[in-house]
C-alpha cells in the first residue's frame, strides 16, 4: 500500500514539476486564462489552500487560547497543517504573477489603504509570521527541554501569539474575500455576505482537512481518546458545511430572484451553463448531500474521514465557482463579438500546464505533511508534556 | 482578428425584389454620399430622394457654424488645439475624447492603426469598436462602438493596484507604470468598461517555424522604447489604451483620432474653452458610458 502511495506521489510530482518547468519557461503562454476570465485555476486554488489554513489555524485557537483539554494532543498537528496550506496557497498565486519577480513589491510598495490585495498580502505574511513563530513555541514548549521560568515564558508567549492569531486569521481570510466583495463591477462578487461566505467557508473546508487526517493518520485509532475527538470533529465539519450551505442558499436567492439579467448571468451560467456538474454534482451531491448523510448515520472512523474527505476535495469548485461564474458576463454588451481572441473570450477551462501545476502544488503540499509528520511525530498519541 | 457582427441575415425568397430595390437604392445614394461627404453611416437620415433629385445633407456644415474661426481640416485644428494646451502646465490640461457614433461606419481603422501604433501583440486591444445590429430587416440600424479606455475622473482600476503601479496622470490620464506591475490583474476585474487587457506574451507567429518581423518590433508607450521579450516588460503587464501619450507629448492627436477615415473623433483640452472637443462636449447631444456610476469618464459619445 505505502509502495503504491510513494510510485503515485513520484509520478505527480514529476508531471508536476513538468508543469512548473513550462509554467517558467513560457510563462503565462500556456494558460488558459485570459483578459475576460482573467483569474482561474490558481486563484481558484489559491483561496482553496488559503481557507484550509485558516480553518485548521481556527482549530488550533481550541488548544492554545480556550485550552480545551481534549483537543490538546492534536494542538501542533493543526498548527502544521495550517502553515503546509498557507505555503500551498502562496505557491498558488506566485505561479499566478505576470512577474513572479516582482512579487516582493506588496511589501516594499503596498497601496494602502485603497487596494484590499494590499491590505490581504500584509495581513497574511503577518500571519505567516506569527504562524511560524507560534509553531516553532509549540515545539519548544512540548520539547521537554524547558522548564521553570523560560517554560512559563514560552507558555504565555504562545497563548498571547495564538489569541491574536484569531483576529489576523479572520481577518486575513475575511479580506480575501474582501478582495472580491469590494469590486462592485462585477454583481456576483460584490456582496457584503462575500467575506462571511468565505470564513464559513474556510472553518468547513479547515476543520474537515484536518478531520481526514485525524481519522486516517492518528496512530491509536483504538483508544476513547481518538473516538471522543474524532466524533467532536465531525460535529464541527457537520455543522460548519450546513452554515456554509445556508449561506450559499441566501447568496444565490437573493441575487437570482427577479435579478436583471446582467446581474444574474454569472449565477445562471454556473448553476445551468456548461460546468453545471460542477455546483450540482461535484459540489451539491458529493460535497454537501453524501457527506451531509454520512456524518448524520455513521459513526466509524472510516467512514468520517471519507465523508471530510468528499467536503475538502469538493471545496474546489466551491472556490473554482466564485471566481470563474464572476467574470463569464460581459460588462458591455457585444464586447465578446467585438474582437476574437481566445485571450478575450468568456469562456474557460484551465489547460494542461495549469492542471500540472496545481498538481505538483497538491503533491508538494502532501510531500512536506508527511516529512514533517514522519519526523516530528505528529499523528502520535501521546500526552503533551507541557502545553 | 476576425470581426464579425451581431446579427447575420439570410435572404428569403419573400422579400428578394424588396430587397434588391432597397439594395439599389440605397447604393445609388451611397455612391453619391461617398463623393461629397467623408462618411455617411446612417444614411437613410443623411440622404433624402425626392422627385428624382437626390439631397445629401452634410453634418460637418453644422460644425463649421458651430466651431467658428478658420475652419479648413478638422484633425490640424485639433492639432493646434494640442500643441496650445502643452504649452500650460500639466495639471490644467485635461484630455478628453468624442465619439460621433453618427460618423462611424465600423471599419477599425482606430483598432488596427492602434495597434501598430502601440505594438500590440495579438489578445491585447485598446480600441475594440463594438458592433451591434439593431431591428429586423427592413427596419434595420447598425451602432458601431469604438472603445477606447474612458479615462475616468475617478478610476476603479488605479484605487485597487497592490502596489499603486497604475495611477492618474496629473492631465488626467490614467497609466501603468510597466516596470512596477506584478501583473495580478485586479485591475482588469475592476474596470467597469472591461478595457484593460493582459499581455500573455502571446505573438502572432506563435506556432509558425519561423518568428515574423513584426513580433519583434518594440512598443514605444510612455516615451521609452520596450523591446518584445517573454518575461520582460510589457509582456506580463496589464495594458491600456493612454491617449497615446507618447504621440501627445509631441503635440501629435492620437492614433485613432489621426487614422479615423470618417473623422468620427475629437480629441482635446477640455479645459480650454476655445478647443474643438470643448464645444463639441457642450453644444452636440454627447452621452457617456455608465456614467450612473460616477466614474466621470473623459470619453464621450455622440448621437
Amino acid at each position: 500500500m505505502k509502495k503504491i502511495f510513494y510510485f503515485l506521489w513520484a509520478v505527480a510530482f514529476i508531471l508536476g514539476s513538468i508543469g512548473v518547468a513550462e509554467r517558467l519557461m513560457y510563462g503565462h503562454t500556456l494558460a488558459a486564462y485570459g483578459s475576460r476570465v482573467v483569474w482561474g485555476l490558481w486563484v481558484a486554488m489559491y483561496i482553496y489552500f488559503i481557507g484550509l489554513s485558516a480553518g485548521a489555524f481556527l482549530l488550533s485557537s481550541l488548544v492554545y487560547v480556550f485550552r480545551i483539554k481534549m483537543f490538546e494532543k492534536v494542538g501542533k498537528l493543526a498548527l502544521i497543517t495550517a502553515l503546509i496550506t498557507l505555503i500551498c496557497a502562496l505557491l498558488s498565486i506566485w505561479f499566478d504573477l505576470g512577474h513572479m519577480w516582482r512579487a516582493y513589491e506588496v511589501i516594499t510598495r503596498p497601496h494602502l489603504p485603497s487596494s484590499m490585495m494590499a491590505w490581504m498580502i500584509w495581513l497574511y505574511s503577518a500571519y505567516f509570521i506569527l504562524l511560524s513563530i507560534e509553531t516553532i513555541y509549540a515545539f519548544r514548549i512540548d520539547s521537554g527541554r524547558y522548564e521553570g521560568k523560560v517554560l512559563k515564558s514560552y507558555q504565555k508567549k504562545l497563548r498571547l501569539l495564538a489569541s491574536f492569531g484569531i483576529p489576523l486569521a479572520i481577518a486575513f481570510h475575511g479580506g480575501v474575500g474582501a478582495l472580491f466583495g469590494v469590486v462592485s463591477s462585477n454583481p456576483v462578487w460584490h456582496s457584503a455576505l462575500t467575506p462571511i461566505y468565505f470564513l464559513v467557508g474556510a472553518i468547513a473546508s479547515g476543520s474537515a482537512l484536518f478531520t481526514m487526517v485525524f481519522a486516517f493518520f492518528w496512530s491509536n485509532k483504538k483508544g476513547e481518546y481518538f473516538r471522543q475527538v474524532l466524533n467532536t470533529l465531525a460535529k464541527i465539519v457537520l455543522v460548519s458545511v450546513l452554515f456554509d450551505l445556508l449561506l450559499e442558499w441566501s447568496e444565490l436567492s437573493i441575487a437570482l430572484w427577479m435579478g436583471s439579467p446582467a446581474d444574474t448571468h454569472g449565477y445562471s451560467e454556473m448553476l445551468f451553463g456548461q460546468y453545471w456538474y460542477v455546483f450540482w454534482i461535484f459540489h451539491l451531491l458529493l460535497g454537501v448531500a453524501i457527506p451531509v448523510w454520512i456524518l448524520l448515520t455513521q459513526r466509524n472512523n472510516k467512514a468520517i474521514g471519507w465523508a471530510s474527505f468528499l467536503v475538502v476535495f469538493t471545496f474546489i469548485g466551491v472556490r473554482l465557482n466564485i471566481v470563474i461564474p464572476g467574470l463569464v458576463t460581459e460588462k458591455i454588451h457585444g464586447e465578446a463579438l467585438a474582437y476574437i481572441n481566445p485571450r478575450l473570450s468568456f469562456h474557460y477551462f484551465p489547460s494542461t500546464m495549469e492542471w500540472l501545476v496545481g498538481l505538483f502544488i497538491v503533491t508538494l503540499g502532501i510531500g512536506m505533511f508527511y516529512l514533517l509528520n514522519r519526523y516530528l511525530k505528529l499523528t502520535e498519541d501521546k500526552e503533551p508534556l507541557n502545553s | 482578428m476576425q470581426i464579425i457582427n451581431h446579427k447575420t441575415y439570410t435572404m428569403d425568397n419573400e422579400n428578394k425584389n424588396t430587397r434588391r430595390d432597397f439594395l439599389s437604392k440605397f447604393s445609388t445614394a451611397l455612391v453619391a454620399g461617398a463623393v461629397l461627404s467623408p462618411v455617411i453611416s446612417k444614411a437613410s437620415q443623411l440622404v433624402t430622394e425626392k422627385d428624382g433629385v437626390v439631397e445629401i445633407k452634410n453634418f460637418e456644415g453644422n460644425l463649421e457654424e458651430m466651431l467658428g474661426g478658420d475652419y479648413e481640416n478638422i484633425k490640424l485644428r485639433m492639432q493646434e488645439d494640442v500643441r496650445r494646451a502643452l504649452k500650460k502646465p500639466a495639471k490644467d490640461r485635461k484630455w478628453g475624447m468624442a465619439i460621433d457614433l453618427r460618423k462611424c461606419v465600423g471599419c477599425n481603422a482606430c483598432t488596427v492603426a492602434c495597434i501598430s501604433e502601440n505594438a500590440l501583440p495579438p489578445g491585447v486591444v485598446y480600441r475594440p469598436v463594438i458592433k451591434e445590429e439593431i431591428g429586423t430587416y427592413p427596419n434595420v440600424a447598425k451602432r458601431n462602438l469604438p472603445k477606447p479606455c474612458m479615462q475616468c475622473e475617478n478610476p476603479p482600476c488605479t484605487e485597487v493596484c497592490p502596489v499603486g503601479a497604475t495611477f492618474k496622470r496629473e492631465d488626467g490620464i490614467v497609466v501603468i507604470d510597466y516596470e512596477a506591475c506584478i501583473g495580478c490583474r485586479y485591475c482588469l476585474t475592476a474596470c467597469p468598461y472591461e478595457h484593460r487587457t493582459f499581455d500573455f506574451g502571446d505573438n502572432y507567429s506563435t506556432g509558425l517555424p519561423a518568428i515574423v518581423e513584426y513580433d519583434e518590433r518594440p512598443s514605444f508607450e510612455y516615451d521609452k522604447e520596450w523591446p518584445r521579450k517573454e518575461g520582460e516588460s510589457p509582456v506580463g503587464n496589464a495594458r491600456k489604451c493612454t491617449f497615446c501619450t507618447t504621440r501627445l507629448d509631441q503635440g501629435l492627436l492620437p492614433q485613432c483620432v489621426s487614422t479615423c477615415i470618417g473623422g468620427a473623433n475629437y480629441f482635446g483640452d477640455l479645459n480650454d474653452p476655445d478647443s474643438v472637443i470643448a464645444k463639441v462636449v457642450a453644444k452636440l447631444n454627447v452621452f457617456r458610458l455608465k456614467e450612473e456610476l460616477g466614474t466621470n469618464p473623459k470619453v464621450f459619445y455622440i448621437s
